[in-house]
């Protein structure tokens, strides 16, 4: 998010004026407009600047993103997008910049300027839309595919352990962890966290390939005994999951013996305190070992978490940079002519003997 | 060029009938004198070097250098790979390569002579430190008996006695240690150079003093081995060959001079070019020999608007690069071949998307890891045709140090004039090398502003791609209200910048970017040295200008019509130069790769080009291109061009960077050539 944009008449924007006049070119039913939506219904809320905001992808279905977002755009090449904010951000820090990508693009071969852009905290949002699948390239197996996927490039299904974005993420030290999935309700407000978020703030958004990796989210996505399945985090709340018109109430329970988290019944009361007495942990986003767990916890036996997982700020690439600059730059002397003639020099005289 | 001597027609088939450098020294006063400085890696050479050239600068001589050290961090003590040397060619009159062969060789230890004695001229003087001649030391130079004794040295004047000891005297009153004391080694060998050749002492008594500013004892041991070293000239003229030698000054245009290396020019020439676009610099890059350097260099300019960006790899440095251009600051990449590789992709998406963005490339041997400090010019063709698709680049090439300041300058013009990456070739030898450069005034060069779009340009309607007269499309940044827009990777609209791949539209917007490029204006092609026709036009491009000029010059005293003609701008090529070269009977380019301007000049224009190539890691000498050239005039059909061997006068000497000893015997080694060498344990290398 960009603090240095006022909040003024010309930002104030309705989901139309960040429409493009481009025919969007996914497969109908692809999980990519639904997220396309939750993000042009979010700008708006967020008073964004179309002028100020610039949308960096890099290549996949997925990276298609910024032709459908009328703001500035720039759609690069497969796994660099990281790359190319860096230097945008480096070169401007006031514009916004969203960065589109998907599981390949961001997890193989962008893999690295993935790890980098994190570690380094430049600010602006990462949005990964997992499909679990190479979509663009009509269907290879991808590294957040689960083993036994079966694709024209794994006839057999798939043999190596999927990779986890989120754990990937917290690993490179991100500061920001989030998830959310295409059609959900709940994803705009993870956008709006996001980009309050001062520095790289990285949003795993489940995204249903119906074309090649179809309905595989369906087991937490779906609707139907959805808030058995969903965890959505709040900072500061219990973390409370389930229904009593459903399977009840549960909740997540650290265990000391395991050192690890445990899903636990709530019973139900009119006082509403049981949850404590069942040892339910109450969510902090600025706890990064409670990220880690709740990134790792293996969807069936747990829910999905979802939501913000972690937010705790630290320290921007960009501010570092400029601090640097303006450090170095003290007193210091820029004029050019001086410069060239740094350093030890003689003065050759004009003479009868000089040369033509 | 080296000496007097040397000017003379060289006698290749056979050094040792060439004319005695005793001679040479013997005359009153040569008018150039070619030193080189050799030790181990850890004795100081370069520093040594680095300090005379300086020296030699402030004397007023025209100069130039040749560092060369070993790929290896920390080569083990003695071994032969573990050599490191600079030679300086210096003189009263022009110089324009680091020298042919020797006059004076100091030789710090025995690997350091075996290495580096076959190069010295016949009646050279060699200056040996006896205390580095021990059993030990000789057997790790493969010495089988001891070179001072046996006689093998008659050949030349040698001056040898035990220099360590004399620095471990000399340094005594200041209580250091012998392993320190003899850290001074290298300050002693400068006293003594300096007597030589009658220097002043005091500006390295002031940098001493300047570098050790906060270990003052440090600073007078080095000071009083300096001292000593001078003071033993006076001692040793009277009792050995060592004369005290006055070169004048060279004659040299009147104006502020200072020395530079070729990594220095450019750095300070792309911050000259940010400067006349008005533009702050963005530069990525990642660490690689021998460019680094333009990092480090841009590291300490951050006044200047500069931000240097080290990334994870060479494809984020590029790819920084190009964000930073399209948020409209100048974006500067730099690598050496490998890291040029892998940043073809992205210089692809930068000719599509049409942004300025200036690649430096400075070419070391390859293919791969290849020869990372050494030099070569076999990048041409990745820098031509290296990218997928149609995808031309201007592409400029720097001859010398000094001379690349004025191509950053030119390549950032031709960047933001046209928008488009332009790459920039120079070599290790340009970025290791310093000469003497008379400091040019920023007024003197035109700026060239760079423009952004503020307003949509066609009605109210914004064409990101509409072009000017130069084909230029507009550069908007992004922040500018009303003038959204997207661009990308994928085929584009040859106006609006949409999404386009229509058979139509691609071969449109393919002639495009190709006739942009094809229309860069860029200054006539003109001859450097000699007529506009003639026998024979000795073509060259990049760091080989200096020899060229030199033997080139040779035959024009000899009466012959040969003329050089150097080519800065390999992409496009000169308007003219098609028609120039047809006056011309045989055209002759000499490079340093197996032939690759020769194969796009013959292609472009036509050209019976002939090609002579070295691909040794080592600089062409005056004398071979002397030789070249004269086969031309031999009467002989048939004998022209073709490859220089190995050359063993010259840095680096053959038994440098030998693996294992067991080189076979390629057929340009000649006989015996495969001398065995080290064992190279795993040490950490120079990549
Ligand atoms: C250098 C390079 N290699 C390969 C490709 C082909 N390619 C395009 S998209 C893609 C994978 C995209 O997968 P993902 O990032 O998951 O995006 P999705 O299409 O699933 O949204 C590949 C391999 C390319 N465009 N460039
Ligand atoms: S292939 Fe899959 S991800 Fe790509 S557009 Fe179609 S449905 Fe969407
Ligand atoms: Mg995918």
């Amino acid at each position: 998010m960009n603090e240095m944009t006022p909040p003024n008449a010309a930002t104030a924007t309705t989901l139309k004026d960040w429409e493009t006049d481009q025919e969007v070119r996914w497969c109908p039913g692809c999980g990519d407009y639904a997220i396309l939506k939750a993000v042009q219904r979010t700008l708006p809320q967020l008073r964004a600047d179309p002028a100020n905001t610039v949308f960096v992808s890099g290549i996949g279905c997925s990276s298609r993103f910024p032709y459908y977002i009328e703001s500035y755009g720039f759609h690069t090449i497969h796994g660099r997008a990281p790359a190319f904010a860096t230097g945008i951000k480096l070169a401007n820090p006031e514009l916004d910049v969203w960065m589109v990508t998907g599981d390949g693009d961001g997890l193989s071969i962008g893999g690295n300027h993935l790890m980098h852009i994190l570690r380094r905290n430049v600010n602006l949002q990462i949005l990964l839309f997992n499909n679990e699948i190479y979509g663009l390239t009509k269907g290879q197996y991808s590294p957040t595919s689960r083993v036994g996927t079966t694709t024209p490039s794994t006839p057999l299904g798939s043999v190596d352990a999927p990779a986890n974005p989120c754990a990937f993420a917290l690993g490179a030290g991100a500061r920001f962890v989030a998830r959310g999935f295409d059609v959900s309700k709940n994803l705009p407000d993870v956008l709006v966290a996001a980009h309050a978020h001062q520095g790289a703030a990285f949003i795993e958004i489940f995204q249903n390939c119906v074309v090649y990796n179809k309905d595989v989210f369906e087991a937490f996505a779906s609707p139907k005994g959805a808030e058995d399945r969903q965890l959505w985090l709040t900072h500061g709340e219990p973390m409370l999951f389930g229904s009593e018109k459903s399977c009840g109430i549960k909740g997540l329970r650290l265990d000391p013996e395991s050192f690890s988290l445990k899903v636990v019944e709530v019973p139900p009361s009119d006082s509403g305190a049981d949850w404590q007495a069942a040892g339910v942990l109450v969510h902090n986003a600025r706890n990064r070992t409670l990220a880690h767990m709740l990134v790792e916890m293996p969807f069936g036996a747990f829910p999905m978490a979802l939501g913000v997982i972690y937010d705790h700020p630290a320290a921007t690439f960009e501010a570092g940079i400029i601090a640097e600059r303006a450090k170095a730059s003290e007193g210091k002397d820029s004029s050019l002519a001086r410069l060239l003639a740094k350093g030890q020099t003689w003065t050759v005289s004009g003479t009868a003997a000089d040369p033509i | 060029m080296a000496t007097q001597a040397a000017e003379k027609p060289a006698q290749p088939a056979n050094p040792g009938a060439g004319p005695s450098a005793a001679n040479a020294r013997a005359e009153a006063s040569p008018d150039a004198v070619v030193v080189r400085f050799a030790g181990d890696s850890g004795d100081g050479m370069q520093l040594t070097g680095g300090q005379f050239t300086l020296s030699t600068a402030l004397a007023g001589n025209d100069l130039a250098t040749f560092p060369d050290f070993p790929a290896e961090i920390r080569a083990p003590q003695g071994t032969l790979f573990g050599v490191s040397a600079f030679q300086i060619n210096f003189g009263s009159r022009q110089i324009s390569t680091a020298g042919d062969a020797p006059d004076v060789l100091v030789a710090m230890n025995p690997a350091a002579l075996k290495v580096n004695l076959e190069a010295l001229k016949p009646g050279g003087l060699v200056i040996i430190d006896t205390g580095e001649f021990t059993k030990r030391n000789l057997d790790k130079a493969k010495y089988t008996s001891n070179p001072l004794e046996d006689g093998s040295l008659a050949r030349w004047d040698v001056l040898a006695f035990d220099i360590s000891a004399l620095t471990i005297q000399a340094v005594k009153p200041f209580g250091l240690g012998n392993k320190d004391a003899l850290r001074s080694k290298n300050m002693w060998t400068l006293g003594l150079a300096l007597w030589m050749f009658d220097r002043d002492r005091q500006p390295i008594v002031d940098w001493l003093n300047a570098k050790f500013r906060k270990k003052p004892e440090i600073a007078a041991a080095n000071i009083a081995a300096l001292d000593a070293g001078h003071a033993y000239g006076e001692t040793a003229e009277l009792s050995g060959p060592l004369r005290k030698t006055f070169l004048p000054p060279a004659v040299q245009e009147p104006g502020l001079y200072r020395t530079v290396t070729g990594a220095e020019a450019i750095s300070l020439g792309l911050v000259a070019g940010a400067q006349l676009a008005e533009l702050p610099m963005f530069f990525g890059g990642y660490p690689i020999t021998p460019a680094s350097a333009i990092l480090h260099h841009l590291a300490r300019l951050k006044e200047f608007g500069v931000t240097t960006f080290q990334a994870e790899d060479e494809i984020a440095a590029i790819c920084a690069a190009i964000g930073a251009a399209y948020a409209g600051q100048l974006g500067v990449t730099s690598s050496s071949g490998p890291g040029i590789a892998l940043k073809g992709e992205a210089m692809g998406l930068a000719i599509m998307v049409e942004l300025p963005l200036v690649i430096v490339n400075s070419q070391r041997g390859g293919p791969s890891t290849g020869l990372p400090t050494k030099t070569e010019q076999s990048d041409l063709y990745q820098a031509v045709y290296g990218r997928n698709g149609d995808a031309p680049m201007p592409v400029v090439a720097a001859r010398s140090p000094g001379d690349a300041f004025d191509c950053a300058i030119e390549a950032c013009r031709l960047a933001t004039r046209y928008m488009t990456p332009v790459m920039l070739l120079t070599d290790g030898y340009i970025a290791n090398a310093a000469e003497p450069w008379k400091v040019p005034d920023p007024e003197d060069y035109a700026p060239f502003p760079a423009r952004f779009l503020e307003a949509p340009n066609a009605g109210d309607q914004l064409l990101p791609y509409k072009r000017n007269a130069d084909g230029a499309r507009p550069w908007i940044k992004p922040g500018t209200p009303g003038l959204m827009h997207r661009i990308g990777g994928i085929e584009k609209h040859v106006e609006t910048g949409n999404i386009d791949y229509s058979p139509a539209n691609h071969q449109l917007m393919t002639d495009a970017r190709q006739s942009k490029i094809s229309g860069v204006e860029i200054p006539l092609q003109e001859v450097a040295v000699g007529e506009q026709t003639g026998e024979l036009a000795v073509v060259g491009w990049g760091s080989t200008y200096g020899p060229i000029r030199q033997a080139v010059r040779r035959w024009r005293e000899k009466g012959r019509a040969v003329s050089h003609i150097h080519v800065r701008h390999i992409w496009p090529l000169p308007a003219n130069l098609g028609e120039l070269l047809a006056g011309f009977d045989n055209v002759l380019v000499p490079e340093m790769n197996t032939g690759q301007f020769k194969t796009v000049l013959r292609d472009q224009l036509l050209v019976d080009a002939q090609s002579l190539t070295k691909t040794s890691g080592q600089p062409f000498q005056i004398a071979e291109l002397e030789t070249a050239i004269g086969k031309y005039f031999d009467g002989i059909e048939g004998n022209e061009g073709g490859e220089v061997p190995p050359n063993s006068q010259q840095l680096p000497g053959r038994e440098q960077g030998h693996d294992d000893g067991t080189q076979p015997d390629a057929p340009f080694h000649g006989a015996g050539s495969a001398l065995p060498g080290e064992a190279n344990p795993n040490k950490a290398v120079n990549q």
